[in-house]
């Protein structure tokens, strides 16, 4: 067992099922000689060749077409979109076809490709480079979208999402990526794709997260379990298609719950979670479901980022909001 | 200074406006079977189109596209391919698919609004239409990348219209192919009009041919109403691609004698002055005259593939016609490879409410 940071994982996750399945194929922008631009696909040209571990030209739209295109012929295409906010020109490409091939063709052809790109803020990035576009994805039928939070389980969950017969989204949280290490164990076992991971049980508040998030709320359930308080933190991990039973479950004990997003709030993920807390617990709850999450504006640049991105402390603010209705 | 480079666009017609024969008949046209085998096609494709217009008028069938006028480009590129080969298409290349495998019922069942329709029972590998436009050119890079990491004796062919040449995705699909000599066709129907948008409005280009070569890939025109000119670029494009040559983009110059789709009123924007003219260049009529000229067809012939065609299409009418209507929960099933626990409920919900 090793002590590795998640791009290790999402490499050893990409190494480990190029070996073991010879119609993964691994394609992007700067993938093979660069190792990408943030590693994550280093020394696998070397392993697999570059047949199968594709420079591409630049271009997205293509990237996410021809994956397509080669998932349709039985590969299982593997692409990286160099940033999130490159991501947006090839949603024509995941809305209208990736996520349609099965459903228009009634099964006749099917879709199994993921599409890998780096994610959210955090890092001091250029403009353009700290994105979260998770909820666009998240609204579009026929994919699904994960968004892994620690070494272990972006091994896991990418494992999934390649063996998956569908197209999946898979955001990767940059500012995760040589944040800290865990232990992975390259036994090629893949997490499941629906279904939220409890991280921490308590029963005073349930606090829902995902990505980089998870980072901050467990920070915040620290602080506030010095306060005697007991928090319940869950990575959501899958978004789409969403397991709304494991939240639920985890409210109906708690009574409270804050959802935490560094995406723009309006119509945000944190919004369909509270939307189905309203719908399936309301009469569960024991104060207003609150949610944490970045501003409706632009990201900004490195100046003012981390006064929009939640923050451990305005977790701990509004969680102790909630406490305060019994 | 000096010249960089120099490209040149070849221009190819064997049958003259009349039917006449220009140049030297390819090897394939010499066989007269094989050509009124063609013919036949043409001629099938052309009533379904009929039958298909006729039915949306009726409101038997939803909007439909009409291939009117575009019946050569259908049998050259049908014709051409084989079975292992994949067709990456737009709507208007219908008869393409039904020359390899799709059946006019599922065609008519994909535009009466089921999507069974595209499930087809022939032509397991081709992609359903593509009705977004061009997108389905970076699929074509797709497919072809596999055919040639699998060292498959096999052709990509994507159709599109002129109008899909001045999109994106056109371009990273032809640059790509380039890129890595893919074996893929690019077959682009000029038939002068996108919607309302002429062909001189479309680009400055001088031809659509040449936007192949900033690809670095080669590109050739054809009369598209010359089902042997098509066939034969065709040809020439595949045993190419399956030698290892790489890609090709071929230029068919038609003309869209109908309206863009079922919903669009081409008078509009166009004279009838010159469809008129059109009219004159039309390839059923062309193949006609060169089969009669040659003493392979006669009206008696011509008479009975009419009623034979006539009959199958009618015979396909009433297969889609008689066709149950869909599961209400087709909406669900294929959506993923198994129905996911979050879906459900939904589907269980419209389930209820019909019940």
């Amino acid at each position: 067992m090793a002590q590795i940071t998640l791009v290790e994982a999402v490499n050893l996750a990409l190494r480990h099922e190029m070996a073991r399945d010879a119609d993964v194929v691994v394609l992007g922008q700067d993938v093979g000689r660069d190792g990408g631009v943030f590693r994550a696909t280093l020394g696998l040209l070397d392993a697999f060749g570059p047949g199968r571990v594709i420079d591409t030209p630049l271009a997205e739209a293509l990237i996410a077409g021809m994956s397509i295109g080669m998932a349709a012929e039985g590969l299982k295409p593997v692409a990286e979109i160099q940033f999130s906010g490159f991501a947006y020109t090839v949603i024509d490409q995941i809305l209208n076809h990736a996520g349609r091939l099965r459903h228009r063709t009634q099964g006749r052809m099917r879709c199994p490709m993921v599409l890998r790109t780096p994610c959210g803020a955090g890092i001091h990035a250029p403009e353009h480079h700290s994105e979260s576009p998770e909820a666009m994805f998240a609204h579009i039928p026929g994919i699904r979208v994960v968004y892994p939070s620690s070494p272990r389980r972006a091994y896991g969950l990418l494992l999934a999402a390649i063996r998956d017969p569908d197209p999946v989204l898979f955001l990767e949280p940059t500012r995760l990526y040589r944040l800290f290490k865990e232990e992975v164990t390259d036994n090629g076992d893949a997490l499941a794709l629906d279904q939220c991971i409890t991280l921490r049980e308590g029963t005073d508040i349930t606090l829902v997260s995902w990505g980089a998030m998870v980072y901050e709320s467990l920070a915040a359930a620290d602080a506030l379990a010095a306060e005697g308080i007991a928090v319940e933190v869950i990575d959501v991990a899958t978004l789409k298609p969403l397991d709304m039973d494991t939240i639920l479950a985890s409210v109906a004990r708690s009574g409270r719950c804050v959802i935490v997003s560094e995406a723009a709030r309006t119509a945000g993920f944190a919004s369909e979670i509270a939307a189905n807390l309203a719908d399936d617990g309301l009469l569960t709850l024991r104060a207003p479901v609150l949610r944490v999450t970045g501003y409706d504006t632009v990201v900004p640049l490195a100046r003012l980022e981390n006064h929009y991105l939640p923050s451990a402390e305005r977790i701990v603010s509004a969680a102790k909001h909630a406490m305060t209705f019994s | 200074m000096s010249l960089a480079a120099h490209f040149d666009i070849q221009y190819t017609r064997i049958l003259d406006d009349s039917g006449r024969a220009l140049a030297p008949l390819p090897p394939f046209a010499k066989d007269a079977a094989a050509l009124t085998e063609l013919y036949r096609w043409m001629t099938l494709i052309r009533a379904f189109d009929a039958k298909a217009v006729a039915l949306q008028r009726t409101g038997q069938l939803g909007t439909f596209a009409s291939m009117l006028g575009q019946e050569a480009i259908q049998a050259g590129i049908g014709s051409a391919m084989t079975a292992e080969d994949v067709l990456l298409s737009s709507y208007r290349e219908q008869g393409a698919l039904l020359m390899r495998g799709v059946t006019m019922k599922d065609l008519f069942l994909y535009w009466g609004g089921d999507e069974r329709g595209s499930h087809f029972s022939g032509a397991r590998g081709d992609f359903p239409i593509c009705v977004t436009i061009a997108a389905h050119a970076t699929h074509a890079v797709g497919v072809a990348y596999a055919i040639k990491l699998r060292r498959q004796p096999r052709v990509a062919v994507c159709t599109l219209g002129d109008g899909a040449t001045s999109k994106g995705d056109f371009y990273e699909g032809i640059n790509a192919a380039g890129a890595w000599q893919l074996p893929l066709v690019f077959f682009v129907s000029n038939n002068q009009w996108a919607i309302s948008t002429p062909r001189t409005t479309q680009t400055a280009a001088q031809t659509f041919a040449q936007k192949a070569i900033a690809g670095g890939i080669e590109g050739l025109q054809v009369d598209g109403n010359d089902v042997l000119a098509v066939r034969q670029a065709m040809d020439t494009a595949l045993a190419k691609a399956r030698g290892g040559g790489g890609p090709t983009l071929i230029e068919a110059l038609t003309y869209r004698l109908s309206d863009h789709t079922t919903a669009d009123d081409a008078s509009r924007y166009r004279g009838a002055d010159e469809v008129a003219a059109a009219w004159k260049l039309e390839p059923v009529a062309r193949l006609r005259a060169f089969l009669t000229q040659g003493g392979a067809w006669d009206k008696a012939r011509e008479d009975t593939l009419l009623h034979e065609c006539n009959a199958q299409v009618q015979a396909a009418v009433e297969a889609y016609q008689n066709e149950p209507p869909p599961a209400l929960t087709q909406m669900f099933d294929h959506l993923y490879a198994g129905v996911p626990a979050a879906l459900q409920k939904q589907r269980a919900a419209v389930l209820a409410e019909s019940a």
